[in-house]
Order: C-alpha cells, then sequence, then structure tokens
C-alpha cells in the first residue's frame, strides 16, 4: 500500500442530505470528440462537492452540463439526463434562462462586469425582476455582499469599478453576483486558481459557510482543496468519472487504481 | 560594438582551439547580423522620411496657395441712398427695390471716395472694374433689411473686383506694362489712394463660408456646399450606423457557421475594397432612375454614401465585438441573462469605442469622397441653400474639384482655401475618433 498524503479532511456531515443535482448516463459531444461518457452522480443538497482530476478528464465540461453553459458552444451536443429537483434540465419545456437564475456560476478568472461593484451585484436581480423598489435592491446587494464576506471592505465604495478590486476580491465579487440571484446550486470552476494563497484561503472559508444553504459544486486541481473544502469527491480520468464517494474515502482508501496513482502523484 | 561582449575568454567545456574558431566563428556572423539590423532601419528611417517629406510639399504647396482666401479686399464706401435712383415712386414697392441700379450707388460712391470725375463715362467705366460684380446684391441687401434707409446716406462694405483682389494679394505683377497687366495706370493709382485712406482693406472672408456658387471667385463660397455635406452625412448617420451595427452584432453574435455566412463575410470584406465609382452607378441605376428620386439631390448623395460606409462600419463593429472578452459574455449568461441581454447589456456597450471610431473613420472617408457624387449629378451650379435633402446641392469635396477647373486666380486660392477647410474637417474627425478610443479603450 502506498502512503497516502498528508490531507486535512473535512468529517463528512452527520446529517445526510437529500440528493440535489442527479446526473444519469451524461455523454457530451464537441463535434467527433467523445469528451464525456457515460456519467452518473449524485449530488447531495447543502454540502460541497469536488470534482478532481487531471487536465482535460472532462471535470470542466461536466459543471458546464449541469447550468448549460455547453448550449453556447455550436458544436457541442449532450445526451442523458440531469435532474435538479426532480426536473430534467435537458427537458425543451424548460427555459434556460430560469435554470440559470437557479444554477448560479463562478469562473475560473474572475470576471467582474466592466461597471460599479453595486452594478454588478445588482444586475442579476434587476434583470430577473427580484426587487420592486430601490430600497429592495440595496437590500439585496447588502446581504450578496455579506454573505460573500466582501461588505465591510467595499461599503464605503459600493460606486467604484469592480474590475479595481484585487483579484480575491473580484472572486468574491462574482460569487456575491451568483448568490445575489438566490440559486439553489452554485458551480465553481476552479474559482482559486488565479488567486494567491491568502485569497484562497478566504475563498475556501467563504465556500465552507456557503454550504450551509447550497448545493455546491467545485472543480480544483488542487487535491489539497478538494480535501479541504469538500465532503464528497469525484474523480474524472479521460472523460470517464472513476469513482465517487465521501471525500474522506477517496483521499484514504480510493478503490480505483487510477484514483489511488492520481492522489498520490503518479500522473496528472 | 557589442562585439565586445561575446564571451570569448569564458572557460568552456571544449578545448582552446576549438573554442577560439567557434568563437570567431560567431563573432564574424555576428558583425553581419548587426550590420543588416542597422541597414534594416536605415530603410525604414529613410521612407518615413520620404513620406514625411512629400506631406511637407503637399501642406507647404496647399497652404501657400490657399491662405489667402481667407481674406478678400473690400472698400469701404459711404453709399448715398438716392431715393430717385432706387424708390422713384416713393411706394417702396418691394420689386422696384429689388430691381433697382445699386451698381450705379456704389460707383458714385467710390468715384467719390478716389476723387474721380463722375460725369466722365470712361473714368466711371474704370471705377467700376474696380468693383466687385456683385457690389449690388450687397447694397440691395442692405436698404432691403431696412427700407428706412433710403435717402440717407450708409456706411457700407462692400467686395472689391477680383483682379483688385488679385493686385493686394501680390498675385498680380504690377510692374508689367499697362496693356498686359488687366489694371490701368489710372486704376492702379486710385487702388493705392484708397488703400493708403484705408478705404480699400483686406478683411476676413465670410462670404468664402456662407456663399453657395458664383462665377466671380470674389463671392463663391461652400457656404451650399458646408450644408449639402451635413444632409449627406446625416443620411449616412442615420442609416449606415443602426444597419452596419445591426448587421455586424447578428453576423457575429447569432448567425451560425456556414457556408452562406461565410460568402457574406467574404463579400462585406470585398464590398469595402469597391471602386467608389460603381457606388456612383448603382445610385444612379436605383436610387435615381428607378426610384425616381431628383438628381442632385443630397439624400440620394447620402443613400449612396451610406451604401459605401457600410461595409467599414460592419466590419469595425464586427472586430469591436470580437474583442469584447468572451468571459464578460459567460459571466452575464451565467446570472441569468439572455443572449439578447447580455449582447445589449455588456457587449455593445463594451465594443461601443470601437464601433464609434469605426464610424467616424467610415464618415470622414464618406465626406471626402468624391466619384460617386459626379455620377449622380451633384456636379452642379448651386447658389441657393438647399432646405431640404431633397434639394439640389452639392458636396465639399464635388465644390473643390469644380473650383479647380476654373481658370481665375480667385478661384485658384479658393480651391486650396476649401481643401484646407476640407482637411482640418477630416483630422478634426479622426482626432476625435482616436479621444474616444483613447478614452475608453481596454476598460476590463
Amino acid at each position: 500500500m502506498l502512503k497516502m498524503p498528508n490531507l486535512e479532511i473535512h468529517q463528512p456531515d452527520a446529517v445526510k442530505h437529500d440528493t440535489k443535482v442527479s446526473a444519469q448516463d451524461v455523454n457530451v459531444y464537441y463535434g467527433e470528440k467523445h469528451a464525456l461518457q457515460n456519467v452518473s452522480v449524485n449530488i447531495p443538497d447543502r454540502s460541497v462537492m469536488a470534482f478532481i482530476g487531471p487536465s482535460g478528464c472532462g471535470k470542466s465540461t461536466f459543471l458546464r452540463c449541469i447550468n448549460r453553459m455547453n448550449d453556447t458552444i455550436p458544436i457541442a451536443k449532450v445526451t442523458g439526463k440531469i435532474i435538479i429537483d426532480n426536473q430534467d434540465i435537458y427537458d425543451p419545456s424548460l427555459d434556460v434562462v430560469q435554470l440559470r437564475a437557479r444554477v448560479g456560476m463562478v469562473f475560473q478568472k474572475p470576471n467582474p462586469f466592466p461597471k460599479s461593484i453595486y452594478e454588478n451585484v445588482a444586475y442579476g436581480p434587476r434583470i430577473h425582476g427580484l426587487s420592486h423598489s430601490k430600497a429592495d435592491l440595496d437590500e439585496i446587494v447588502n446581504a450578496s455582499l455579506e454573505k460573500a464576506g466582501l461588505w465591510k471592505e467595499v461599503k464605503d465604495r459600493l460606486n467604484d469599478p469592480g474590475t479595481g478590486l484585487s483579484g480575491g476580491q473580484q472572486q468574491r465579487l462574482c460569487i456575491a453576483r451568483a448568490i445575489a440571484v438566490n440559486p439553489e446550486v452554485i458551480l465553481m470552476d476552479e474559482p482559486c486558481s488565479a488567486l494567491d494563497p491568502i485569497a484562497t484561503a478566504k475563498i475556501e472559508e467563504l465556500i465552507d459557510e456557503l454550504r450551509q444553504n447550497y448545493c455546491i459544486i467545485i472543480v480544483t486541481h488542487s487535491m489539497q482543496q478538494a480535501a479541504r473544502v469538500s465532503q464528497r469527491t469525484a474523480f474524472f480520468h479521460l472523460g470517464t468519472l472513476v469513482e465517487e464517494g465521501n471525500t474522506t474515502d477517496i483521499f484514504t482508501n480510493p478503490k480505483d487504481q487510477r484514483t489511488q496513482d492520481y492522489i498520490t502523484g503518479r500522473f496528472g | 560594438m557589442a562585439v565586445d561582449t561575446i564571451p570569448g575568454s569564458l572557460p568552456g567545456p571544449a578545448s582552446g582551439n576549438a573554442r577560439d574558431k567557434t568563437n570567431a566563428a560567431i563573432q564574424k556572423s555576428i558583425r553581419g547580423r548587426y550590420a543588416a539590423e542597422r541597414r534594416f532601419k536605415m530603410y525604414g528611417v529613410a521612407a518615413i522620411l520620404f513620406g514625411l517629406a512629400f506631406l511637407a510639399v503637399l501642406f507647404w504647396s496647399i497652404i501657400s496657395t490657399g491662405y489667402t482666401s481667407f481674406v478678400q479686399s473690400s472698400f469701404k464706401l459711404d453709399v448715398f441712398l438716392d431715393r430717385s435712383v432706387i424708390d422713384p415712386s416713393g411706394q417702396k414697392d418691394p420689386n422696384a427695390l429689388r430691381s433697382a441700379d445699386y451698381t450705379l450707388l456704389a460707383r458714385k460712391a467710390l468715384a467719390t471716395a478716389l476723387g474721380a470725375d463722375t460725369a466722365n463715362r470712361r473714368d466711371m467705366r474704370e471705377v467700376g472694374q474696380l468693383l466687385s460684380r456683385d457690389v449690388d446684391v450687397e447694397i440691395r441687401n442692405e436698404v432691403l433689411a431696412n427700407p428706412s434707409s433710403i435717402g440717407k446716406t450708409i456706411p457700407v462694405w462692400v467686395l472689391a473686383s477680383g483682379r483688385v483682389d488679385n493686385l493686394l494679394k501680390g498675385q498680380l505683377d504690377r510692374d508689367l506694362p499697362a496693356a498686359v497687366r488687366k489694371v490701368s495706370d489710372q486704376q492702379l493709382a486710385w487702388i493705392d489712394k484708397a488703400e493708403a485712406a484705408g478705404v480699400l482693406q483686406k478683411r476676413f472672408n465670410t462670404g468664402l463660408f456662407t456663399n453657395g456658387a458664383s462665377s466671380n471667385p470674389e463671392t463663391a463660397g461652400i457656404g451650399v456646399a458646408l450644408v449639402g455635406s451635413l444632409f449627406m452625412m446625416m443620411t449616412v448617420l442615420l442609416l449606415a450606423v443602426p444597419l452596419g451595427v445591426a448587421a455586424a452584432v447578428y453576423l457575429e453574435e447569432f448567425a451560425p457557421k456556414n457556408f452562406w455566412t461565410d460568402l457574406i463575410e467574404v463579400n462585406i470584406n470585398n464590398l469595402a475594397a469597391v471602386p467608389s465609382i460603381v457606388f456612383g452607378l448603382l445610385g444612379l441605376a436605383i436610387f435615381i432612375n428607378f426610384a425616381g428620386l431628383p438628381r442632385s439631390a443630397s439624400i440620394v448623395g447620402g443613400l449612396v454614401l451610406t451604401l459605401m460606409t457600410l461595409p467599414t462600419i460592419i466590419i469595425a463593429t464586427r472586430a469591436a465585438i470580437g474583442a469584447v472578452p468572451p468571459s464578460i459574455r459567460e459571466a452575464a449568461l451565467g446570472v441569468g441573462a439572455s443572449k439578447m441581454q447580455a449582447i445589449s447589456h455588456h457587449v455593445v456597450p463594451l465594443a461601443m469605442p470601437g464601433i464609434l471610431t469605426g464610424t467616424i473613420i467610415g464618415l470622414a472617408k464618406a465626406l471626402g469622397e468624391t466619384a460617386p457624387l459626379l455620377m449622380i449629378g451633384m456636379v452642379a451650379f448651386v447658389v441657393e441653400y438647399p432646405t431640404s435633402p431633397m434639394s439640389p446641392s452639392t458636396a465639399l469635396p464635388v465644390q473643390i474639384y469644380m473650383w479647380a477647373t476654373s481658370a481665375e486666380r480667385g478661384f485658384v486660392e479658393r480651391t486650396a482655401g476649401a481643401t484646407l477647410i476640407l482637411l482640418a474637417l477630416l483630422i478634426c474627425m479622426n482626432l476625435f475618433a482616436v479621444i474616444l478610443r483613447r478614452k475608453y479603450e481596454r476598460r476590463w
């Protein structure tokens, strides 16, 4: 038996949560390329699920299926079912705009709009008509920035451009923007890969708080990060889901040889 | 030289002899490479200096010919508005006022000022030659504006004739024999006297900016052409910008990538390179012969220039939209914006500086365009200001073209003067585009 890397692992919650997102036989094709093969996984509510795996393994592709971001790529084709709260999100009757209001997304590189901090957070609620007055909107912006742990730092300069913040602050602003439309699921695509360790620690802390209220799915390159923030982990390799389970089990007692090789640093 | 920096004496893994050989070879080749680089830089500098020299010659020739057109010689006359000449009936009938012999009044006033004999017909004719042939218009306008001044003596600045103007600007050689000089000795004496007395002066030429076409150079101006150009620019702005931006947004954001959109794209790029005279032929065939719009009207010119400007605006807008980072689109879609919202709230506003720059460059190109306007009959002698885009007018570059074909010295300087005005307008527009781009570029 190989020596396991020394990882600090979050104990899974004592309470078992219901399944929020359920994928069944999801396949993704980019033109001729079969990017994702027969992925089936259940993702519990109010917890953090981490997708790990080497570059090009399909973990981001799968993440982008969950809010149908792949629709924006003309050659991408998705088959199979992804069910959120008993509703197939690839059902033709489902409105993709409504889906994305329920499934927020935070991207790899912080991408605030080149507008004020206030406008960044207010944009989502405004287009969805979630506020009826300026006071309502102020309240939403305030609460979202508070939840994203950014309120104290920016409350005196809400009208400054969001692009003027530091990288970590920008990423928390993007999280606040996602929270503002009151989603149920938050997808994070390597949210810390462009950040320094201190900013990363802040985001991880934030993720840990957010899981009290949201179903969070995070793609990460860092196994340490997966171990620190997630309760469940899925390991992807060459477009397939190799293994999925409690984070503790994946990191201490992987069933598949490939998982073991990856987390012990043999490849990837 | 940089040769010193070659690490010839560094201890290397190779044995001494081989090392020296290699270093020598490298040094030799490096000398050649540096020389090639210097030569290349020299070619570049030479090319730029060559271009600058031509530009300097161009500007020098235009400015040296054209600057005199901004002043015009005028006489300050105390004109006695003789009631018996203007309004013998005393009815102040507008038709009578309009057709009265104001030239006679001006001649008398000038003759008095110069001390010439008003009874001598030969003298009076020579005095008359000093005044612009359109001098009656200037006095008539004074009278019509203020009929109560009839019977009084009023001070008026009236234009001197073209040859007086030429003489004052030094364009006529006063040392020539009187027979070939166009100005008699008597006239020369009068001119000198008037100038010494301050009655004859070179004043700022407002007429150049306000007058329409005229066969007399001293009263010819670009007023009508400016209004015509303005109407055309407005037509282009109102039609080409919405059409161009809509086409570009569709092609860039919505259109499927297939054979047909590729074909459209190639053809838009080709259209931008089509000679402008072809657009003139198209406009003649469609807007005048088929749609029956009036010839010489600025609306037709505007439509033709719209067709010509569209490809420029589409290409610039597509480039600007393409330069908006995809992360902004993803961010908008990620919070649940529809595609249209992502485009209208984020992509187009961010692309706006690029779109505006392209638009202004396109407009500037259209403003300076002559050939297609010749095809649709905008080479016209238009005296009256156009009241609407449907009325006949000319355009600034066409006016320049028409003046350039006239022989009089006054038209030559006006050709250069109007060119200066056109160049100034174009430089202003391009400067505005540059400022916009500087101010708003890369806000993310």
